[in-house]
């Protein structure tokens, strides 16, 4: 699923370890007209990704085996070449500590499971900067 | 003396002669006037003669304003009519925007159910739909084995395999809900305390009519306050598609499990 190798006008990395949530957010990011996916299983597969091409958005879970989506967002952030690209968290963690420590090491938003392809959708279309 | 006389009459008559040009003078001013409010009566004459005809004129405009009035009144009816159509249109379309976002969940559940024939892959597969659609923290998948009439946890999240008691058949809140093939739902989520007897939530996964096991939840996410009209009918898809995946994968498993015994016999017997 996603990467289709046609041009497109917004590229975004899902990085999640269950298939079932890679493809539930992607079907909702497919409402996104130029929209192309690409998925990676864990933090370091989407360090892998981050390195080949450039992308526009970011969509990580938190808990992943190898490396989490913390250590991600983190090194996201103190990387020259990706740091301004927006980063959104989708976690089954709802604790308000948990979001704040997000959000303090530069995740652009928070999102919560059970997962609501609209509240994704709104989210990804405004850091997208799409009316 | 004549002299003074003579020079008497003369002023007077210088006097009288003067008297005389300011009459003719007054006079002339006196003219003058009359020809003005002559020329003054004409033109108020006439402006009353027009005036005669203004009220018809304003009679025309008053009709005329009075149409313009109602015609703007209709529009501006019509602007409302169709403001409200627009916002029942913005009101539905975000109906059929969830109803849609619903079903793409439902049907990428039920895509995923079955993309395998591996049965600890159709656990994980439910459990990820559990955790990730339904938003439930404490859990547990339970299989009926028809043997002993006993219902045992196969998968487990956020509670320990070893903590959830085996369940006969018909015995209890799980043993009912697997034996009527009825749902079961507590009356207060908020004032619900785990029992692993007694579940939040307990679903039958069946095939048809015939129960397979069941799925109990003991806990939701903690931004998950209630469910939502979604979540029921995942709840009725589980009970059908993951009874069917777990039924199907375990007959695949039991059929591997036994053409590898079979294979094993033949390269005995053959070698």
């Amino acid at each position: 699923m996603g990467d289709t190798g046609q041009m497109s006008d917004y590229n975004v990395l899902i990085v999640e370890d269950s298939p079932t949530m890679r493809q539930l957010i992607a079907f909702a990011l497919k409402r996104i007209r130029g929209v192309r996916i690409v998925e990676a299983n864990d933090g370091v597969d989407g360090l892998k990704k981050l390195s080949s091409e450039r992308f526009d958005l970011i969509l990580t879970d938190i808990n992943m085996p190898i490396m989490d989506g913390l250590k991600l967002v983190s090194l996201v952030r103190n990387d020259a070449n990706y740091k301004s690209i927006p980063i959104v968290v989708i976690t089954t963690e709802g604790a308000q500590e948990d979001r704040e420590r997000a959000l303090a090491l530069g995740a652009n938003d928070y999102i919560t499971k059970p997962i609501q392809p609209t509240k994704i959708l709104d989210v990804a279309r405004t850091l997208l900067r799409i009316p | 003396m004549q002299k003074d006389d003579e020079r008497l009459v003369h002023n007077r008559g210088e006097e009288f002669l003067q008297v005389f040009k300011k009459g003719a003078e007054f006079t002339q001013d006196l003219l003058k006037e009359n020809e003005r409010l002559r020329y003054r009566m004409l033109e108020l004459e006439k402006c009353q003669l027009g005036g005669e005809a203004a009220p018809v004129e304003v009679k025309k405009l008053t009709e005329r304003i009075a149409d313009l009035e109602a015609e703007k009144q209709e529009i501006l009816d019509r602007i409302r009519h169709v403001e409200e159509e627009n916002q029942d249109f913005a009101a539905r379309y975000l109906e059929i925007e969830d109803e849609n976002n619903n079903l793409a969940n439902l049907y990428i559940a039920s895509y995923q159910l079955h993309s395998t024939l591996d049965f600890r892959e159709v656990l994980q597969i439910i459990t990820e739909i559990i955790i990730n659609l339904i938003g439930a923290e404490e859990f547990a998948i339970m299989l009926l084995d028809e043997k002993s009439d006993e219902l045992q946890a196969v998968a487990t999240e956020g509670v320990e395999r070893s903590e959830i008691p085996s369940v006969r058949l018909g015995k209890g809140v799980i043993g009912e809900v697997a034996s009527s093939g009825e749902s079961h739902f507590a009356a207060d989520f908020d004032a619900y305390e785990r029992e692993f007897d007694t579940p939040m939530v307990c679903i039958p996964l069946k095939i048809k009519e015939h129960v397979i096991g069941v799925l109990v939840i003991y806990k939701l996410l903690m931004q998950k306050k209630e469910f939502a009209p979604v979540d029921y009918e995942l709840f009725t898809l589980l009970a059908g598609h993951a009874a069917t995946a777990i039924f199907s994968s375990r007959l695949y498993s039991d059929s591997e499990r036994k053409l590898s015994t079979i294979q094993g016999f033949i390269d005995l017997l053959t070698k």
